[in-house]
């Protein structure tokens, strides 16, 4: 399976240039603390919100272990209603899709990450179309074909929710002849019932009382909007998240972005060395869930977090994100504890664990590297540490150790009495 | 092997046992207002929350309400609008020296030489969220009517007005295409400040019988 747009560098490489930006950085600060003040506003005034986010987390994973069903249900649905439902195994599968649909044409596509996900934009091109980037401060051109995300697909009835803030895809609904839809299998939720949850703890967690502009359709409407509607259904690596008992939660996430405005992480390097749309925790997750652990770079994407736990706080379905991470983590290790060489985190874990292994062995050493590390040391930080260990005090200063280990002090202490 | 029976098998695959689990979902959350909302407080919370977007809302009698539409229109200087299908015309008797072009395929009025403004009804409205919901039903047109940039006036009957959003989605038929308003647009920049764009000059007039 091919994704469009793949993370090359590991987290930390791909992170500098950001970190360096410290306009960049201001943005990205101010705006994720005026979005956690609206989203507590929002919240606040639900005082039944534990009881939509628990019901939010059962209605997806209600959707997540009948997924198949759900589909078949979907699709006969948006049939019924006049739509045509298409199927794609990976990312470049669904973009050549989009692009057979459109035909050449010139498309109006707003933003979406699912678009971004399946590099819709660069098969599009390739294909003759030109693409026109809606956004709120461009006209809306004149175009025949939309091609837009969704947030939520309702099984039951066929229906699809966009939520936006801008009203770029209201017009895509309403003025062009043909509508092209992409959405991951996992958006989909099972009943009509179920919008009554989500309409309310998504727009809340994003920070509004209601989204702006919230569109449904169901199939083609005579009369009114696009007389031709295609709806895309994307694997792209989803199945993958699916066969994983502890990261299937990942799959839960209905896009609110809360837990991106409350990273500490995200906060400083923005969306970009995530590699892919959304970033942030729950990109941290997604990416190596759906691609695997096998190259450097989705293999550092469990480690860009500080386990802080502020996500799993967030999050309107109840996703773990710290719980995953930990899981992709040990994935991550165990993947190359099988290798002829070890990495030298392992070498030196393993060294540790026999120093560590055995009392004197123990104090021996601390005592050795106390020394050693107040060599080190300015005003008491030590900037960077010598060799190999230097990376980990390339974005952080230690602290100098004390003179005095804890174990001699307690041994002193206990000798004085 | 299509791609539809792939995707489907590779699902099947990845649930192995859990398969087809149901799960109960606890639906204990509230899904209307609080009992101490008489009908007049469901009403004015609307009326609250719709001005909290800096959207201009009045309330007037029905017989009040010509008057009230073409002075809506007069005070933005409005000399041709466009309405839907089915607008009771009554609604546009008070009217002096303004075109009406009813609404139909080859009306676009997002063009810049489009309408000045459009007169809708709407299909329900949210006190909760300060929201009016259209969908398509009588006097409401296309979806493409109501994105004329420069002025929308939606008349709500207060009778229309469901406490939460539950409440309005519970009141909808199924199958229509329908379109959530709820205040202006907002910039994606990181501050996401509000700011007027597409059809985001929307004003709103309360119907109430016993004014
Ligand atoms: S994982 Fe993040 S974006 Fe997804 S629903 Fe939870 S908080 Fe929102």
């Amino acid at each position: 399976m091919t994704a469009a747009p793949r993370p090359r560098l590991r987290f930390a490489d791909a992170a500098r240039p950001a970190l360096a930006d410290t306009a960049l950085r201001r943005d990205l600060r101010d705006g994720a603390a005026a979005v956690r003040a609206r989203r507590a506003a929002a919240v606040a005034e639900t005082p039944d919100w534990a009881e939509l986010r628990a019901a939010g987390r059962a209605l997806k994973d209600r959707t997540l272990l009948n997924l198949d069903a759900c589909l078949e249900r979907l699709e006969r649905a948006v049939t019924a209603a006049g739509g045509t439902v298409h199927w794609a195994v990976g990312a470049a599968e669904a973009a050549r899709t989009v692009a057979r649909l459109a035909g050449g044409a010139a498309v109006a596509m707003p933003a979406a990450p699912v678009l971004e996900e399946i590099g819709a934009a660069d098969a599009l091109a390739a294909a003759g179309s030109t693409v026109h980037r809606t956004g709120a401060d461009a006209e809306f051109p004149a175009v025949r074909t939309a091609v837009t995300g969704v947030d939520v697909m309702v099984a039951e009835t066929g229906a699809m929710v966009l939520l936006e803030w801008a009203g770029d895809a209201r017009r895509c609904l309403a003025v062009p002849d043909a509508l092209i839809t992409v959405a991951g299998i996992e958006q989909v939720v099972p009943d009509r019932a179920d919008l009554e949850v989500l309409l309310r703890s998504l727009p809340r967690s994003a920070g509004e009382r209601l989204t702006p502009a919230v569109s449904v359709w169901t199939g083609v409407a005579p009369g009114d909007g696009p007389a031709a509607f295609h709806l895309v259904l994307v694997d792209n690596g989803r199945t993958r998240a699916l066969a994983d008992e502890i990261g299937r939660a990942a799959l839960r996430c209905v896009g609110c972005a809360a837990c991106l405005d409350v990273c500490p992480v995200y906060e400083r390097t923005g969306p970009g060395p995530y590699g892919a749309p959304p970033g942030g925790p729950i990109g941290a997750v997604r990416v190596p869930l759906q691609r695997g652990v096998g190259s450097a770079a989705t293999a550092s994407l469990p480690f860009a977090s500080t386990l802080c736990g502020a996500c799993a706080d967030v999050c309107p379905v109840e996703i773990d994100i710290p719980e995953v991470l930990v899981h992709l983590r040990g994935e991550v290790v165990d993947a190359r504890r099988g290798r002829p060489v070890p990495t030298p985190e392992l070498a030196v874990m393993r060294a540790a664990a026999w120093t560590m292994g055995d009392p004197q062995r123990y104090e021996a050493a601390l005592r050795g590297g106390v020394r050693w590390a107040r060599l080190l040391s300015r005003g008491g930080r030590i900037r960077r540490l010598p060799g190999r260990f230097g990376a980990w005090t390339d974005a952080r200063d230690l602290p100098a150790p004390p003179a005095r280990s804890f174990r001699v002090w307690w041994r002193d202490r206990a000798g004085a009495r | 092997m299509t791609s539809r029976d792939r995707v489907l098998r590779r699902i099947r695959d990845a649930l192995g046992p859990a398969r087809g689990t149901p799960v109960p979902v606890p639906r204990d959350y509230r899904r209307h207002l609080g009992a101490e909302y008489a009908r007049a407080d469901v009403i004015a919370l609307f009326t609250e929350r719709i001005a909290a977007h800096g959207t201009p809302v009045r309330h007037v009698g029905a017989g009040g309400l010509p008057t009230a539409l073409a002075a809506a229109l007069w005070a933005r200087e409005a000399a041709r609008i466009a309405v839907p299908a089915g607008l009771p015309a009554g609604w546009l008797a008070e009217l002096e020296g303004v075109a009406v072009v009813p609404d139909g395929p080859g009306v676009d009025p997002a063009a810049p030489d489009g309408p000045d403004a459009v007169v809708t009804g709407c299909a329900a409205a949210v006190a909760e969220t300060g929201t009016i919901v259209l969908d398509g039903g009588r006097g409401q047109g296309r979806r493409a009517l109501t994105l004329c940039p420069r002025l929308h006036v939606c008349v709500v009957h207060a009778d229309q007005i469901a406490g939460t959003v539950a409440e309005a989605a519970a009141r909808l038929p199924p199958g229509r295409p329908q379109t959530w308003l709820t205040g202006p647009a907002v910039a994606r920049g990181p501050a996401r400040e509000r700011s007027p764009h597409g059809a985001a000059a929307l004003e709103v007039l309360v119907v109430e019988d016993w004014l």
